[in-house]
């Protein structure tokens, strides 16, 4: 597993910022600083630096430093989780201070609306080779504007350990609120795509939920309530499944057991006849950037087929790359975990997030809280 | 220099070395309280926050039953804390300080409290592989024969619990500690000429003499316990939710900053409450 060290960097407007970067590169920024020092003039080794704002799949060394070395340059990475958070960060700092940003891709529209991203050139951008169903250029392009692309997807829907299920009974959503599996799953802790994957499980669409549907939801939430032994977060959900706590976990998908899959061979997912939502995340060019040419070019990286490949194997998370050319560079054992073969149906079979208005969301908050204390 | 002249400027010292203090505790705590309760009475309109007046966050904090019982539960779990920590320190105590020797008391001590010298979170986690379903306390009770089914120690409001207590009993036993080895030996001896027994001399002697330590001890575990939001979280698999973790929801998914300050205004309240009972109780005691 790849070792990350959290540095406190020094961003170029004096303002402080927590940064991750590789352990191969601090050791690099050390000897690169002694080298400076000692034999250069002052500035003739000056090495570009580009600051980004992402999801922890981007801290992973095997994906930035092949980009660092080609291009000579320091990528600067501040994790963050949620784009509440993102744009909290944003309205904290100084136009200029940040390059690119990973964004949710159902928020992309509202990144754009703030004026947080640049355009970006399509000609430049590989959206040919993407999937179709994850170009997403409702959400991604404005008045025929590239303002982001998709780099990553999965879905929300079934992780199990198949030597302790019946994994034929993981096609029908209704298991997740019969008895059958009773104190043997987890609850994905995050109330929108729970939310929108109970309501695909009584047949609604994501699309099409209002707060008339909650109550049958919150019903179905109970009922799963009933029979989960916990609602835990990404990590100890994933820890629950793999130390055998729980069997199952609702809200899983790719993303929590296919970066196992090597060392649990036994834990797998798959998407029910009902369906499962998907989730996408998109990356973008701040519209403020200093360096946009530098920031473009580290978007056409992270989207191309190496990229690709680094990005949807990354030690934080495994899920599907965007970019349908990445298979060329991916083992057949990580096809395989990440159910490539799959994905037409997958991608067929699947919903995006509810998008849900200020009151939708409050109120879908409201019945997700009220599970957590039944 | 007048008695008058030398007063004032005795005054001016005085406040001269308090000031720093004062204007530490006006700065760090009641200015950011007094923003705090301002919030409180601000609203969360859409996607925006609206400065108005009004005390719809408390209403809803009445009204809305999964907030409330945030609250309950809270005040639940603290109480089963406090009690089983009391009742498990005490001993503990007692016997570092009466029957463990003087030379090791301060091993036993060091013992006592090494838990603290953890990560809080570590040790939390810790108690999670301890009582998990194929944890050491399952998978022994299992080998042993004594159960057949593993037991559910996590993941639930036990698991909360015994995580509680066990940094807490080290609270206690400090607090109790401290108490019991300042009791003179003639109070003993004296209960024993006039014809006490051993549990005699303790029910009517020594254990009021330590109840002081005992409600200290008490006070602090019902704080720290009743704002605490780590242990449930990561011990109570979220099955029910402390009104710390409440007000985490506000502030970490609806960014319902003035609803989390109005739950954190409750809690406070709880708390104020709690230290001028005991407070009051201490008075009493020394009167």
């Amino acid at each position: 597993m790849s070792v990350i060290r959290q540095a406190e960097s020094l961003q170029p407007e004096g303002k402080t910022m927590k940064t991750t970067v590789s352990g191969g590169l601090v050791r690099r920024m050390l000897l690169a600083t002694a080298a400076a020092v000692t034999l250069s003039p002052a500035g003739a080794l000056a090495q570009d630096e580009l600051n980004a704002l992402v999801w922890c799949d981007h801290t992973d060394p095997a994906l930035v430093e092949p980009f660092e070395k080609a291009n000579n340059v320091k990528v600067n990475l501040k994790e963050y989780e949620g784009t509440g958070a993102a744009i909290s960060i944003i309205e904290q700092s100084r136009p200029g201070d940040w390059d690119v940003l990973v964004i949710d891709a159902v928020d992309v529209p509202r990144a754009i609306d703030m004026e947080i991203l640049g355009e970006m050139p399509a000609d430049k951008l590989p959206l040919g080779d993407l999937f179709p169903e994850v170009r997403m250029e409702e959400t991604t392009t404005k008045d025929g504007k590239v303002y982001a692309v998709t780099e990553k997807f999965g879905y929300n829907t079934i992780s199990y350990d198949k030597t302790k299920v019946d994994p034929a009974d993981m096609d029908d959503l209704s298991v997740i609120w019969s008895e059958k599996y009773k104190g043997r799953i987890a609850l994905y802790d995050y109330y929108l795509p729970m939310v929108g994957l109970t309501g695909v499980g009584i047949g609604k669409k994501t699309a099409d939920l209002t707060q008339d549907d909650l109550p049958a939801i919150k019903e179905k939430l109970f009922e799963m309530k009933k029979v989960a032994r916990q609602v835990s977060d990404v990590v100890a959900s994933q820890t629950a499944l793999a130390t055998g706590e729980v069997d199952i976990v609702v809200g899983g998908g790719e993303w929590l057991t296919a970066g196992l899959s090597a060392e649990k061979p036994d834990l797998d997912w798959t998407i029910p006849k009902q369906g499962a939502l998907r989730w996408a995340q998109s990356i973008g060019v701040f519209k403020d950037s200093g360096k946009p040419d530098l920031a473009l070019k580290f978007v056409q990286y992270i989207v191309s087929p190496e990229g690709q490949a680094r990005l949807a194997t990354s030690s934080c998370y495994w899920a599907m790359p965007a970019n349908a050319k990445a298979g060329e560079h991916l083992t057949e054992q990580q096809k395989t975990a990440l159910r490539w073969d799959r994905q037409p149906d997958y991608l067929k079979n699947s919903q995006l997030y509810p998008v849900a208005d200020a009151d939708m969301d409050a109120a879908m908050q409201d019945v997700w809280t009220e599970m957590l204390q039944q | 220099m007048t008695a008058t002249a030398l007063e004032r400027a005795e005054r001016r010292k005085a406040w001269a070395f308090a000031l720093p203090a004062l204007l530490w505790t006006g700065f760090f705590f009641l200015v950011p309280f007094a923003y705090m309760a301002a919030i409180s009475l601000w609203t969360r309109q859409g996607r925006e926050i609206v400065a108005t007046w009004t005390l719809d966050n408390y209403i809803a904090f009445f009204e809305k039953a999964h907030l409330f019982k945030g609250l309950v539960v809270s005040l639940e779990i603290t109480a089963a804390v406090t009690v089983i920590s009391v009742l498990l320190a005490y001993p503990l105590a007692w016997i570092i300080a009466e029957r463990v020797p003087k030379k090791w008391q301060r091993f036993a001590l060091v013992m006592a409290i090494l838990p603290f010298w953890t990560s809080y979170v570590v040790r939390s986690y810790s108690w999670l592989l301890v009582l998990s379903k194929g944890g050491v306390v399952n998978q022994a009770l299992l080998a042993l024969g004594i159960i057949a089914e593993p037991l559910e120690l996590s993941a639930n409001r036990t698991g909360t619990i015994i995580g509680f207590v066990h940094f807490f009993v080290m609270l206690l036993t400090l607090t109790i500690y401290a108490n019991l080895i300042q009791l003179s030996p003639n109070y003993r001896r004296a209960a024993a000429d006039l014809g006490a027994n051993a549990f005699q001399t303790f029910w009517h002697v020594v254990l009021p003499l330590t109840l002081p330590g005992i409600m200290v001890g008490a006070f602090l575990t019902f704080v720290l316990c009743i704002g605490d939001y780590i242990t449930p979280q990561i011990l109570g698999g979220n099955n029910e939710l402390v009104l710390p973790q409440v007000i985490m929801l506000q502030l970490g998914r609806r960014a319902d900053f003035p609803m989390a300050a109005a739950l954190s205004l409750v809690l406070m309240v709880v708390v104020t409450l709690a230290y001028i009972a005991c407070a009051r109780w201490l008075k009493m005691e020394r009167t």
